[in-house]
C-alpha cells in the first residue's frame, strides 16, 4: 500500500471523475432506452463534478478554492432540472395515445 | 454608466416579462408582446450604444472579474442580440394569432421569452461558465417548446432534443474544467492572454467543439435537427431554426477565433470545412427529397449551417482586410438565413393552418387560396438560394471570392452543387405550389399572422442585401480582445 499512498489523491480524484465522465458519455451514445440515457448523462455530469471538487483542492493547510464549489453547486441544480425535464417528457411520451 | 444599462436591459426585459407571464396568466400573450416590442427597441439601442461608445463590458453588481457575472458587448454581440431581438418579434407577433386557447398562450409565453432571455445573454456573456448557463436555459427551453406540439412525434423530438443538448452541454462542462484547472479563470479574455499550446488545451478546445457541433447539428451530428425542428409548432420552429442554432455557431466562432486562436490550425479548420461541405451536400440532397415542406426547411438549415462553417478554412488563411470582409460576409450569410428560415417556418405555419397538410406533392393552389403566404415562400427561397439582392447572395459571393483567391477551388464546387441543389428543392416546392385548380375558396388569414412573416422575408431578401455596408461598419467595433 506505500506505493498508492504516494500517489497525489487530487490526481485520483480527477481520474475517477474523467472515467465516470467517460463511462457517462458511452452510455449516452449506446443506449437506445431513454431511461438509460438520462442515467448515463447524470453519471457523466458526476463525473465533471467529481473533478471540479478535485480542481478545487489548494493544498493541505489552504482552504478550498470556493469558485469550482459554485459551479458544482449550479451544475448541480441545472441537472436536477434539466433531469426533471426528460422524465416528465418521457412519462408524457407513454401516456401519449396517438401513433 | 448610463450606456453599459442597455446591455442589462436587452437580457431583463424579456426575463422580466418571462416571471410575469408566469404570475398573470390571463395576460400572457400581451406580456410576451409588449416585452418582445420592449426587448427589440433596446436592442437598436445597444447597437447604437456600442456603435458610438464602443465596446461594453460590465461587471454586474460590482463583483471583480472571475468572480462575478460579467457582460461583453461588441458590434458582433450587438449584431446577433438584434438579429435574435427582431426575429422573437416577428415570431412573437404572429404567434398571438397562431395560439387559439387561452392554455397553449400560458404555456408558450413564459417559455418563449425564456428562449429570448437566454439566446440576448449567451451574445452578451463575458466568461465561459455564464456560457455554460446560458446554453442549458437555451436548451431546456427550447425542448419545452418543442413539446409543446404536443404529439407524440413533437414529444420524442422534444427529448431527443433535450438529450443531445444536455450532452453538448457536459463536453463543454468538462472543458471548462480542464481550463479552469489549468489557468484558474473562467474569463474568456483571461485565458485568451494565458492559453498555452498544450495537451491539455487541445482536449478542451476538442471537447468544446465536440459539443457545440451537437449543438448547431454540424454533420455527422445533424441527426436531431430534422424531427425537433420540424415536429414543433410554427413560431418555435422559426425560433429553433433561425437562432438557437446560430447562438451555437456564435459561440464556436468566438472561440476558434479569439479564446483559442493560438491553437487553431488550417488543418483542423479544413476538417471543420469539409464536414461544412457534406452537410451543405447532403441537407439540400435531403431537402430535394423531402416530401413535408417543415421537414424541407429542416433539412436545409443543416445545409445553411454548412456553408456557415464553410468560411473558417478560407479566414485561416485570409489576412487583413480581405479577411475582414470575409468575416462580415459568414456573419451576413447567418443574419440572411436566420431571417429567411424563420419567414419560412412561418409561411409553413399559415399554409399547415389553411391547407390543413404542408405535404409538398399536394400544394396545387396554394398561390390561388394563400396568395401572400407563398410570395412569403417565394422570398425566403431566394434568400435560401442566395439569388440577388439577397444577403445570402453577398455571402456567397465573398466566399466564392476568398475561394479563388486562396487557391482552395474545391469550396467552390461544393457551393456550386449546392445552390444547384438549393434552386432545385425551392424550385420544386413553387412549381406544386402554382399549380392551378379549377376553383378555390380564399380562407381569411390574419394580417398579424402573414405580415410578420413578410416583413422577415423582405428583411432577408432586400433589408440585408442592400443595406449591407453597415453590416461591416458595426462590425468594426468587434474588440480585439476575447469577448464572449
Amino acid at each position: 500500500m506505500a506505493g498508492l499512498s504516494a500517489i497525489n489523491p487530487q490526481f485520483l480524484y480527477v481520474c475517477a471523475g474523467i472515467f465516470l465522465f467517460a463511462i457517462g458519455l458511452w452510455g449516452t451514445w449506446l443506449h437506445a432506452h431513454y431511461v438509460r440515457k438520462i442515467i448515463s448523462l447524470n453519471v457523466m455530469g458526476a463525473g465533471v463534478f467529481l473533478t471540479l471538487i478535485a480542481v478545487a483542492y489548494r493544498g493541505e493547510n489552504l482552504p478550498p478554492d470556493p469558485v469550482p464549489h459554485a459551479l458544482v453547486l449550479t451544475g448541480i441544480v441545472v441537472a436536477v432540472s434539466a433531469t426533471a425535464l426528460a422524465l416528465v417528457i418521457i412519462r408524457r411520451l407513454e401516456d401519449a395515445t396517438d401513433v | 454608466m448610463y450606456e453599459a444599462a442597455s446591455v442589462v436591459w436587452v437580457i431583463s426585459l424579456p426575463l422580466l416579462g418571462a416571471l410575469l407571464a408566469t404570475v398573470w396568466r390571463q395576460h400572457a400573450a400581451t406580456i410576451g408582446w409588449v416585452s418582445s416590442v420592449l426587448t427589440a427597441g433596446c436592442a437598436i439601442w445597444l447597437l447604437w450604444v456600442v456603435q458610438h461608445a464602443g465596446v461594453q463590458e460590465l461587471a454586474l453588481g460590482g463583483w471583480e472579474i472571475g468572480l462575478g457575472i460579467s457582460l461583453y458587448a461588441d458590434g458582433l454581440a450587438a449584431v446577433m442580440v438584434l438579429m435574435s431581438s427582431l426575429v422573437v418579434l416577428g415570431c412573437s407577433m404572429y404567434a398571438r394569432q397562431y395560439f387559439r386557447t387561452q392554455r397553449q398562450h400560458e404555456l408558450f409565453w413564459p417559455l418563449w421569452l425564456l428562449l429570448a432571455t437566454a439566446l440576448n445573454a449567451l451574445f452578451l456573456a463575458g466568461d465561459l461558465f455564464n456560457v455554460y448557463v446560458t446554453l442549458e436555459l437555451l436548451g431546456i427551453s427550447a425542448s419545452a417548446l418543442t413539446a409543446l406540439g404536443a404529439k407524440r412525434a413533437a414529444l420524442r423530438a422534444a427529448l431527443r432534443y433535450l438529450v443531445v443538448g444536455l450532452l453538448g452541454s457536459m463536453l463543454y462542462l468538462m472543458a471548462i474544467t480542464l481550463l479552469y484547472a489549468a489557468y484558474g479563470t473562467l474569463n474568456a479574455v483571461q485565458i485568451a492572454e494565458a492559453l498555452q499550446v498544450n495537451p491539455l488545451g487541445w482536449a478542451a478546445l476538442l471537447l468544446m467543439l465536440a459539443g457545440l457541433a451537437l449543438k448547431m447539428a454540424l454533420f455527422p451530428l445533424h441527426f436531431w435537427l430534422p424531427p425537433a425542428h420540424s415536429n414543433a409548432p410554427a413560431p418555435v420552429s422559426a425560433a429553433l431554426s433561425a437562432l438557437v442554432v446560430k447562438a451555437a455557431f456564435y459561440l464556436v466562432v468566438r472561440l476558434w477565433f479569439e479564446v483559442f486562436a493560438p491553437l487553431t490550425t488550417p488543418l483542423l479548420a479544413n476538417v471543420l470545412g469539409a464536414l461544412g461541405a457534406m452537410a451543405v451536400l447532403w441537407g439540400s440532397w435531403s431537402a430535394l427529397r423531402a416530401e413535408r415542406l417543415k421537414l424541407l426547411a429542416a433539412y436545409s438549415s443543416v445545409a445553411q449551417l454548412g456553408y456557415l462553417v464553410m468560411f473558417f478554412p478560407l479566414l485561416m488563411v485570409l489576412e487583413g482586410e480581405a479577411r475582414q470582409w470575409l468575416f462580415g460576409a459568414m456573419v451576413l450569410f447567418a443574419l440572411s438565413h436566420a431571417f429567411a428560415k424563420s419567414a419560412l417556418f412561418l409561411a409553413a405555419g399559415i399554409l399547415l393552418r389553411y391547407a390543413g397538410h404542408d405535404r409538398i406533392r399536394e400544394l396545387s393552389g396554394t398561390t390561388q387560396f394563400l396568395p401572400l403566404t407563398t410570395f412569403v415562400i417565394a422570398l425566403a427561397g431566394i434568400a435560401l438560394v442566395g439569388l440577388p439582392p439577397s444577403g445570402a447572395f453577398l455571402g456567397k459571393w465573398y466566399l466564392l471570392d476568398a475561394a479563388f483567391q486562396t487557391g482552395q477551388w474545391w469550396w467552390v464546387l461544393v457551393l456550386v452543387a449546392g445552390s444547384l441543389l438549393a434552386t432545385a428543392y425551392v424550385f420544386r416546392l413553387l412549381g406544386h405550389a402554382f399549380g392551378h385548380l379549377p376553383a378555390v375558396k380564399r380562407p381569411f388569414v390574419a394580417a398579424t399572422q402573414e405580415i410578420p412573416a413578410l416583413a422577415l422575408a423582405l428583411m432577408a431578401t432586400f433589408g440585408l442585401g442592400l443595406g449591407a455596408m453597415s453590416l461591416w461598419s458595426w462590425l468594426a467595433h468587434t474588440g480585439t480582445g476575447a469577448g464572449l
